[in-house]
């Protein structure tokens, strides 16, 4: 971000909204446990940086995701929720929207189908 | 052309070539014995899926075995084996067009099937584990445990749709 130069191994990008910080993942899996740990590390740094935090995460890209990518979104979650941030979910595709019915999370995250109304879905 | 590659072998990996089964179908039997580290699963994940993707399995059915494929190994190095890289987990994968069947085994302490919480309840939701079983078993066709928690062995047809619900 900062000096507006993309680092091309990072995990995920980051674009501002007004004070959303919008997040997109760049890899198609969020799968194995090193890859989850470094995206968990650069959200946790996003939530610190902002107060109070206010995330959008694009799904757009992802086409599969593992339990313990659920946990670290669950962890994000609890997180921001303890800065009074929000956080919303988008653009998630049907196989993956799925894993989180199945799990029950989308009773959790609030998600939106696509970024305007995620977007506009975010309390002042 | 998959029957004439060379065997890479190292680190524990073995690959084993194709018998032509009964009904003429080649099945590809692949069997690994890995230490418990995230890298050596994750590259024999890669192997067992382009075997999957090889043996024309459709897009759900690759999801599906991929789900549980991760959740498995994860379960049986973190949660099985502790993370001890002394302990091994065993690996096999039987893959035709139209099925997998894959056997993991670890040299954990076991676990009671039915001791594992529901992670869907109102007090669960929001752990951060406790949810690769729920999905093993919604996605795979057939899940089995054995030994005490050791084994699992698990099937996956071959076919289009949604995941059964058991």
């Amino acid at each position: 971000m900062g000096n507006g130069m993309a680092d091309m191994t990072s995990p995920v990008s980051v674009t501002s909204q007004q004070d959303i910080r919008i997040v997109e993942f760049t890899n198609n899996k969020i799968l194995d446990e090193a890859n989850i740990a470094e995206i968990g590390q650069t959200l946790m740094a996003l939530v610190e940086e902002n107060n109070p935090p206010r995330l959008l995460l694009d799904f757009a890209n992802v086409d599969h995701l593992s339990s313990a990518a659920l946990g670290m979104l669950i962890n994000l979650n609890n997180k921001i929720k303890q800065k009074d941030g929000q956080l919303r979910l988008t653009n998630i595709k049907q196989q993956i929207y799925e894993v989180f019915v199945i799990t029950k999370l989308d009773r959790l995250f609030r998600i939106k189908p696509d970024r305007a109304e995620a977007l506009s879905s975010f309390e002042h | 052309m998959g029957m004439a590659r060379s065997n890479p072998r190292g680190r524990g990996e073995r690959r084993r070539t194709p018998a032509p089964n009964p009904t003429g179908q080649v099945k590809h039997k692949l069997r690994f014995a890995i230490g418990s580290d995230f890298a050596t699963s994750c590259r024999i994940q890669k192997q067992i899926m382009d075997e999957v993707i090889r043996q024309g399995f459709t897009g759900p059915s690759i999801f599906a075995v991929r789900l549980a494929l991760e959740e498995a190994l994860a379960n049986a190095i973190k949660h099985g084996n502790r993370l001890d890289r002394g302990k091994k987990v065993r690996v096999e994968a039987e893959v035709t067009p139209r099925q997998i069947r894959i056997v993991i085994e670890d040299e954990g302490g076991g676990f009671e099937r039915s001791s594992v919480p529901d992670p869907t309840t109102r007090a669960n939701l929001e752990k951060t584990g406790g949810r690769g079983i729920l999905l093993i078993e919604t996605y795979m066709d057939k899940v089995r445990w054995s030994r005490g928690g050791r084994r699992l062995e698990m099937i996956r047809r071959n076919a289009d749709g949604p995941p059964l619900r058991g």
